[in-house]
């Protein structure tokens, strides 16, 4: 329980932890790493990005993300270099591949089979004209 | 002495919902008519007196808490003397045991509630009775077995532990009685379908839709204000200004938000126009199954979260058999059923039902998303497929696009008539709503700039407040020369407009929120000003406050500039000395068009760390949530009035 409280504590403990010395000074490189920030997971918090925690090995992810793009990376290639060390666990965006396709596709096939068999439900039976109240 | 009461009562009570749940099934194979009052006549008087005990036992466990009496578990582990009243009280709740024992309260309340105040006395009755019966005991067995609130502690401690102190917060002491009475107001839906899925031809009831609705509306009015009030808190005490996280705890409250939404309006048409029945008793089901999940998720620790608060893998099991149990019984009692029941009436895909209809696949979609997206980890999991992470981009990117068709066709349904509908007879004024979006719009577009979908889910945001705003001036036209009569209107004709305009309002909070946001990180010197929004501040320095149970430290920022200039913020961060741990505490001014919203961060060398953002409409997104819950009370209150 002791444990539980001091995880409980960590995970909502003052969040937001963008240091002022952090942030770069280009203000779009900057939106992109905060952009690209709040799709990365702090590995040792639970269900935060990296944007929001002020674990050391968040601020040391945002420091590694701002350096990247300083050297001119793309986003994607930032985030290939991230998973590269922690994972796929690390996006909180996950990648279109075969492991994730039904993911990302069963929505809209649901919508699609939704809307096939509302469509025909209502669309087949022609009504009476019995009834009057609304 | 009165803790011993209260385990005893606990016992007690679950004797008494097992004849509940029991003997009026015997008495009711009989099948004269004194029998089967005989049966509703128990069942009743069983659900009164279970109620009964549960409030007792709630009320020995709440003076253990009063009392700060530290032999009992719960108590050491989750209190503490110095701590003031209320969150004593609500440290009944604020732990595992506690707040199991708040839902087994809720359960016999609402079963309570029905014996005492349903009026149509049958059979009909007796099996809703039955079933509430059975998920009392399923809950109070769960309980007593795996997580009695009245276990001793032998060395008594002389001292508690405390309540964490992010829990020590008056919106959090009201956040899981709602949220409770949403998730177990469900369970009437449940205990409605499944009486309309059994009993003998001549006991059924055709009108269950009817009977089922202001029980439905009274979770869904918990369900929403209890979600609100969550995120509320998460707002506010988080140092930041998040809202919604999209962490599986949130999801789990939203899946039965979502399909008890579906359900309110598919048994609005399953009552009215006789039609998706069916359908309507499905989705009570899965409304039930995915409010019990949402218990199973939070209280077994499959997924590790917030509210995690006890990860215990025999509760674990406990509740996935109980929701196991329920579910298929359900499912097996509908499968079996199916055939029998009348074939839904006609009616055109342009009609009322069909536009209602429309409604419950978008709401179903959103609610498979929602649970796809916070199983499909642990489903890749086990089979192999490495660790995946889903988040808040995931449910974004998903929600986004499915949002907008679904606010676009909203606002039609209640303008069309049932059974079939016109819309030619309503161009002009739908052409006018559409005009003013696409006005308001372009305005947006022309002072901020935003991307496609943001100007597409801003644009559908409007329409359906203007739409809602047709749907109102409709149903006054008749009134427009009899200002006596419109007071007479009943008070469900302003039910729909209002929770529709509701879901508009915090459709545009959520966006101006969401893409207006702006905020300043710096180290701050006392004397030091700042901009932000256009706001010009001045930080003042800290100093040192101390509470009832905890101290802080305290900065102070004074206004330069506009309505509130010379007026100070307080942020804080405390230290719960019981607890050794702190929290933040933001300083926030409300206006109408925004909050400003201050926090004081680490230490920077002798400089002090200041974050303050700007948080554009952002109450809205609540505002919104009041006015949904307020849209569905002025229907319960209808309903009330004329019959339960």
């Amino acid at each position: 329980m002791a444990r539980l409280a001091i995880l409980f504590f960590l995970l909502v403990s003052p969040t937001h932890a963008l240091d002022p010395d952090e942030a770069l000074a280009d203000a779009t490189l900057e939106a992109r790493a905060r952009a690209l920030s709040q799709e990365l997971r702090c590995m040792v918090c639970q269900n935060q990005s990296i944007d929001d925690s002020d674990a050391p090995l968040a601020k040391d992810l945002r420091v590694f993300v701002r350096a990247r793009l300083q050297a001119g990376d793309s986003d994607d290639a930032i985030r290939a270099a991230v998973v590269e060390r922690y994972g796929e666990f690390a996006l909180f965006r996950p990648r279109i591949a075969q492991h994730t396709y039904a993911l990302w596709a069963t929505p809209l096939l649901i919508l699609l089979l939704g809307g096939y068999l509302g469509w025909r439900m209502a669309g087949k039976s022609t009504p009476q004209n019995t009834s009057t109240d609304s | 002495m009165i803790v011993e009461l209260g385990h005893f009562i606990l016992v007690l009570a679950l004797s008494v919902a097992l004849v509940q749940a029991i003997a009026p099934l015997y008495l009711m194979r009989a099948s004269r008519d004194l029998s089967r009052n005989a049966a509703l006549g128990v069942a009743q008087r069983a659900a009164l007196l279970q109620f009964v005990l549960v409030l007792l036992a709630f009320g020995a466990l709440t003076y253990a808490f009063v009392r700060s009496d530290f032999s009992l578990a719960v108590v050491f582990a989750n209190s503490h003397v110095a701590k003031p009243l209320i969150y004593k009280i609500a440290g009944v709740w604020g732990n595992h045991e506690g707040s199991m024992l708040l839902w087994v309260l809720i359960v016999a309340a609402y079963g309570a509630a029905y014996a005492r105040f349903g009026r149509v006395q049958d059979g009909f009755a007796a099996r809703v009775l039955i079933v509430q019966g059975w998920l009392g005991v399923a809950f109070l067995a769960f309980l007593l077995f795996t997580s009695n609130p009245f276990a001793r502690l032998i060395p008594v401690p002389f001292s508690g532990q405390g309540l964490t102190p992010i829990l020590q917060d008056p919106a959090l002491a009201a956040h899981p009685p709602l949220l409770y009475a949403g998730y177990v107001g469900f369970s009437m839906a449940y205990a409605f379908a499944l009486a309309a899925l059994t009993g003998r031809a001549e006991d059924a009831a055709e009108n269950w839709a009817k009977r089922m609705r202001p029980w439905i509306l009274t979770a869904w009015i918990f369900l929403t204000l209890g979600i609100a009030l969550g995120s509320y808190w998460a707002y506010y005490e988080l140092g930041w200004g998040g809202f919604w996280f999209w962490d599986p705890v949130e999801n789990a409250s939203l899946m039965p938000w979502l399909a008890g939404t579906a359900l309110l309006h598919s048994a609005l048409v399953a009552e009215k126009r006789d039609t998706l029945k069916r359908w309507t008793l499905l989705l009570a089901i899965i409304t039930f199954a995915l409010s019990l999940s949402g218990t199973f998720l939070v209280r077994s620790g499959v997924l590790t979260s917030v509210h995690a608060f006890a990860n215990d893998p025999e509760r674990g099991l406990f509740i996935l058999a109980i929701l196991a149990g329920f579910t298929l019984v359900g499912f097996i009692l509908y499968g079996l059923r199916l055939p029998q029941l009348a074939p839904d009436r006609a009616f055109r895909p342009v009609s009322r039902e069909g536009l209602l209809l429309a409604n419950n696949i978008f709401l179903a979609t959103a609610t498979v998303t929602v649970f796809l997206g916070t199983i499909y980890p642990l489903i890749l999991d086990a089979l192999g497929g490495g660790k995946i992470s889903v988040g808040a981009p995931y449910f974004n990117a998903v929600f986004a696009p499915l949002t907008i068709p679904f606010a676009l066709l909203l606002p039609l349904g209640p303008l069309l008539n049932w059974r079939q509908g016109h819309l030619q007879p309503l161009q002009s004024r739908l052409v006018l709503a559409a005009a003013a979006a696409a006005l308001v719009t372009l305005g947006m577009v022309l002072t901020r700039g935003a991307s496609v979908m943001v100007v597409a889910l801003f644009a559908a945001a409007l329409w359906l407040l203007f739409g809602a705003g047709l749907d109102m001036a409709q149903r006054l036209a008749p009134y427009r020369h009899r200002l006596v009569r419109f007071w007479a209107l009943p008070a469900s004709a302003f039910s729909a407009p209002l929770a529709h305009a509701g879901l508009a309002v915090m459709l545009l909070g959520i966006l101006a929120a969401t893409q207006w946001r702006e905020e300043i990180v710096v180290a701050a010197t006392p004397g030091q000003q700042m901009e932000i929004a256009g706001i010009s501040l001045r930080y003042d320095g800290l100093r040192d406050v101390d509470g009832p149970n905890y101290s802080a430290e305290q900065a102070r920022l004074t206004y330069l500039s506009g309505p509130h200039s010379g007026a100070h913020l307080f942020p804080e961060r405390r230290f719960y000395e019981a607890e050794r741990s702190q929290t933040t505490e933001a300083a926030i001014t409300t206006d109408l068009t925004g909050h400003l919203y201050a926090v004081i961060g680490e230490p920077s060398g002798d400089k002090r760390v200041l974050r303050v953002w700007y948080h554009p409409y952002v109450a809205f997104i609540w505002l919104g949530a009041l006015l949904m819950a307020l849209g569905g009370s002025f229907a319960l209150a209808t309903r009330l009035r004329r019959s339960v």
